[in-house]
């Protein structure tokens, strides 16, 4: 635990005035960043005066977003002030995270300004002049757009995705856009083209994946929250490791216009926090019916918040009897069991629920999630955007070199497998088999869900490893989303947030899964554990 | 063997990808051992079972047909690695 260090007084929060030069060059793949060469002169004039926030000894960066909504409505601060905090920060550990892809420093101030005219004008809202991070693969009009990927390098999209569209109309100040496995294919980060991000809570570790720059930037205080998609637990899986609140909502919530796909058919975009009220408030502003996307779900959207008045007295939580053995750390099945443990103290039942499909789940989502990637991928062919081979010889030559030389091993190898499964005489076999096994998967919730309201298990089977570790394997890398897999396949809302640490110092996760448009239920049992325990005020020593 | 080095071939053909002889080798290794993982889901008897293609079942999502406004043309075409006068340039195809 000497690797936790616990928010303590410092009797000082930021200096009043200073100066930052972001100045931030990171050439891990000696690939050109043209954002990230930016500089910009940064003078902060007003001093923050506030006995309350001196005496907790937090600094603006630290804060939650609800805290510093209570801030900026009371004009206690500015969001210029806040955004140069973040920025400030950013400045000073981004060499070492390497959490963004794109920093967007100008862009950021710009919004802050804007939403302090809102604010004076009383109109401001929960996220207004917050400052958040975006997962790269998320669409941002005018906004360089990678994915990760060398096919992506120079795409700028000419639209907002919808979350894009719904942060910035909630006035929200988007300082990058976070760095992440190649398409969200992975689970470490690694696999970037630009590079790995690294855990804050131990820099030779990774940060999880895909989404582990948006759930680093969140847990280094690097941005206030953060979104990031989860096709396979590459929100919650990160969330875990990093010692944050990272939640999936159910499939059809949010909208995907504008999230570049990877497997349609799981693929949801969702937040990272510092605390499960912040998960709430982002999940307000994202979720929503669009006709953009038609499998965006057409349910009205509760208020999220409302969600976190109740307890979990009377809750019944399911327990499933196939996580308590093989392949989890001795450490991670404790920290869940003491998890549970604080559960039932505070009211909840549990009951033991029998999911026994999630054993196959792997290979089900390993031929799934290739075979809509490689059709999905299809598009990346040299002639309308990104990268494109030079000096070849003919159409198909110019296909095949643009591919090979554009995307990463681990991109090629899914496209390879999905198309190996969708070919002449194995779409059966492979890819029509899974999707009965995926069946199978669902009816096991489904039934599970007759006898509870919440089912609870670990996150991750094992605390961050270290980075190298297992990038010569895949499929010992693909065992890293054995957990969380199941609940994308069935389409369920699911939620990860802190419940412990590793007698290295490292966060471990409990993961909630809720019923189809139960979210508020998980939100429910994720509050009530997090109003009890402190394991979400840890912050890691940088 | 589930796939060998030629299958590999055909399917990155099929993909547009292609490989160096190195990487060609890796990948049929690597891509047995992902399909004999597989192999687990035939312990599953699923004859008697629908499958599922999306977890939340949609089906025929309709709209009104109305004219909206697409995209500018330059913009479409902001992107492209070799547009020219509002044409995507791509090799010859046609001899």
């Amino acid at each position: 635990m000497d690797q936790n260090q616990k928010r303590r007084p410092e009797g000082k929060i930021d200096d009043p005035v200073w100066m930052g030069r972001i100045s931030l060059s990171n050439s891990d793949s000696g690939l050109p960043h043209p954002e990230r060469s930016c500089q910009i002169w940064l003078v902060l004039h007003s001093a923050i005066r506030n006995p309350q926030l001196e005496g907790a000894g937090m600094k603006l960066y630290e804060m939650t977003t609800h805290q510093l909504h209570d801030l900026l409505s009371r004009k206690e601060i500015t969001s210029r002030e806040l955004t140069g905090s973040v920025l400030k920060r950013i400045e000073e550990l981004e060499g070492r995270i390497h959490a963004y892809i794109t920093l967007t420093p100008e862009m950021a101030l710009e919004q802050a300004a804007a939403a302090d005219l809102r604010i004076q004008k009383g109109e401001a809202g929960p996220l207004t002049g917050i400052p958040l991070a975006l997962k790269d693969v998320i669409c941002t009009r005018g906004l360089r757009t990678t994915c990760g990927s060398h096919i992506l390098d120079n795409f700028i999209p000419p639209y907002d995705a919808t979350v894009t569209e719904k942060l910035r109309a909630a006035g929200a100040v988007f300082v990058g856009k976070t760095n992440m496995d190649e398409f969200a294919m992975g689970s470490s980060t690694e696999n970037s083209a630009f590079g790995p991000s690294r855990n804050p809570w131990d820099t030779q570790r990774i940060p999880g994946g895909s989404s582990g720059g948006s759930a680093a930037a969140v847990a280094a205080d690097e941005c206030i929250a953060s979104l990031g998609s989860d096709t396979g637990g590459s929100i919650r899986q990160p969330a875990a490791c990093c010692g944050v609140v990272g939640m999936k909502p159910t499939y059809g919530r949010v909208s995907r216009y504008g999230l570049v796909a990877f497997a349609s058919s799981l693929d949801q975009i969702g937040p990272f926090s510092k605390d499960v009220r912040d998960t709430a408030l982002v999940l307000n502003a994202i979720c929503g019916h669009e006709p953009r996307d038609s499998t965006s779900v057409d349910l009205p959207v509760p208020d999220y918040t409302r969600a976190l008045e109740g307890d979990v007295r009377g809750m019944v939580l399911g327990v499933p009897r196939e996580n308590s053995g093989q392949g989890i750390d001795p450490q991670v099945a404790e920290s869940v069991r003491e998890a549970i443990e604080v559960l039932k103290k505070l009211g909840a039942k549990t009951v033991e629920v029998s999911l026994p499909h999630s054993a196959y789940a792997l290979a089900v989502y390993y031929i799934i999630a290739p075979c809509e990637a490689s059709s999905n991928l299809a598009r990346y062919d040299g002639v309308k955007y990104g990268f494109r081979a030079k000096g070849t010889q003919d159409l198909l030559d110019m296909y095949q070199e643009t591919r090979w030389q554009g995307f990463g091993a681990e991109v090629k190898r899914r496209i390879m497998l999905g198309t190996y499964a969708l070919s002449a005489g194995y779409y059966d076999a492979y890819y029509l088999k899974a999707s009965r096994v995926r069946t199978l998967i669902r009816q096991d919730f489904e039934k599970a869900f007759e006898k509870c309201d919440a089912i609870v298990l670990p996150t991750a089977p094992t605390p961050a490893f270290k980075i190298g570790e297992k990038v010569d394997d895949p499929l010992q890398m693909y065992l890293s989303d054995i957990l969380t897999i199941p609940c994308n396949l069935a389409g369920l809302p699911g939620l990860s947030l802190p419940c412990g640490f590793s007698r290295e110092g490292l966060p471990i996760g409990l993961q909630i899964l809720g019923n189809l448009f139960q979210e508020e239920r998980v939100l429910r049992v994720a509050h009530a554990f997090e109003r009890n325990t402190d394991h979400h005020r840890q912050k890691p020593k940088l | 063997m589930k796939i060998s080095k030629e299958e590999v071939e055909h399917v990155a053909l099929l993909a547009r990808l292609k490989f160096s002889e190195t990487e060609k080798e890796r990948f049929t290794i690597q891509l047995n051992s992902i399909l004999e993982y597989m192999d687990t889901l035939k312990e599953l008897d699923t004859t008697q079972v629908e499958p599922t293609f999306h977890a939340v079942a949609r089906k025929n999502v309709f709209r009104e047909d109305q004219v909206l406004p697409s995209s500018p043309q330059d913009l479409a075409l902001s992107n492209a690695p070799d547009g020219d006068r509002g044409f995507f340039r791509v090799p010859k195809i046609i001899e």
